[in-house]
């Protein structure tokens, strides 16, 4: 299964993916932003970064690259894209997520290990977890605090569209264990159709053995067994 | 032409930019101050038509300037 991943000016986490995918054991292809293809790939990656230094809104001048619209009609196709940190908000300002990303209610950039709770596994990105699994990854942004109005909200929750929320140790979705004030203590979502995951957490920072954990390498791994669940 | 495009989250939406100085609004004895949201302006100079105008500005708006997800927006011309 061949994968790509976006490079826009800014992006700072393509080599973490592309090391994520190779550890896999998996081609991959670096995808410049001004490129209009992507034929030939089974599989895109936003990755995390400043694309375009954060500029008007993080992901807001991302979305209008060459590259997003072939990634719309990617993702329309049922194809699987995974967008990681400004990679989420790229996704979430192309409108192929709901809601939106704003300052984390801290006010301060957050870089830790976090925990997670796998929330829903019956995704092609989460169905290696076991349901309500509690996983640590890094965060590292500005900008997690996912919103979204009351009614799309609903939607999420009743179609099982939350796979990620911050946690405790013990998979309580507490304010505490909420690094950035978002909603339903949300970290990460799909779309309705299953084959979009954005999440602020970084999988593509816990997949190599050389950092003590590899639990992130599921997230990209669930995509070659199982595609369009 | 000149003109000024006003955007700010939306009612509903928490600002915690704004929380932030509000508190430190009151922290300075200016506590009659019950709620702060910052927003942004920003100013375009165009050619052509103000008919025109004021149509792709409001595309302008809707396409990048704002996120309507999120954000209100409103413009003015000089």
């Amino acid at each position: 299964m061949k994968f790509g991943v976006l490079v826009f000016p800014g992006s700072n986490c393509d080599a973490d993916c592309f090391n994520t995918i190779e550890q896999i054991g998996q081609p991959v292809r670096y995808v410049w932003h001004k490129e209009t293809s992507l034929r030939g790939l089974d599989c895109v990656v936003v990755p995390g970064g400043f694309s375009f230094g954060d500029y008007l809104r993080c992901g807001a001048i991302a979305k209008q690259s060459p590259i997003m619209e072939e990634v719309r009609r990617f993702a329309a196709a049922g194809r699987p894209v995974i967008g990681i940190c400004n990679g989420f908000q790229i996704l979430t300002e192309a409108g192929l997520l709901p809601g939106a990303l704003i300052s984390n209610q801290s006010l301060q950039f957050v870089c830790k290990n976090q925990y997670l709770r796998v929330s829903n596994t019956r995704s092609p990105f989460t169905h290696l977890f076991r349901n309500g699994e509690v996983v640590e990854m890094p965060v590292a942004h500005h900008d997690g605090n996912y919103v979204a109005d009351p009614g799309t909200l609903k939607e999420l929750e009743d179609e099982g569209q939350i796979v990620f929320q911050y946690c405790d140790a013990e998979g309580r979705l507490t304010p505490e264990s909420n690094p950035n004030g978002s909603v339903n203590n949300i970290a990460g979502i799909i779309n309705r159709s299953r084959n979009v995951l954005g999440m602020m957490p970084h999988p593509d920072r816990c997949a190599d053995a050389l950092l003590g954990n590899t639990v992130g390498r599921k997230v990209f791994e669930g995509v070659l067994s199982k595609v369009g669940i | 032409m000149r003109v000024r495009v006003f955007v700010n989250l939306k009612e509903g939406v928490l600002d915690p930019q704004g929380k932030a100085i509000q508190h430190s609004l009151a922290s300075l004895g200016f506590d009659e101050v019950s709620e702060v949201r910052v927003g942004k302006v920003i100013t375009l100079d165009l050619e052509g038509e103000r008919e025109q105008a004021e149509e792709r500005v409001k595309r302008m708006c809707e396409q990048l300037l704002a996120n309507t997800v999120i954000e209100s927006y409103r413009y003015e011309f000089e």
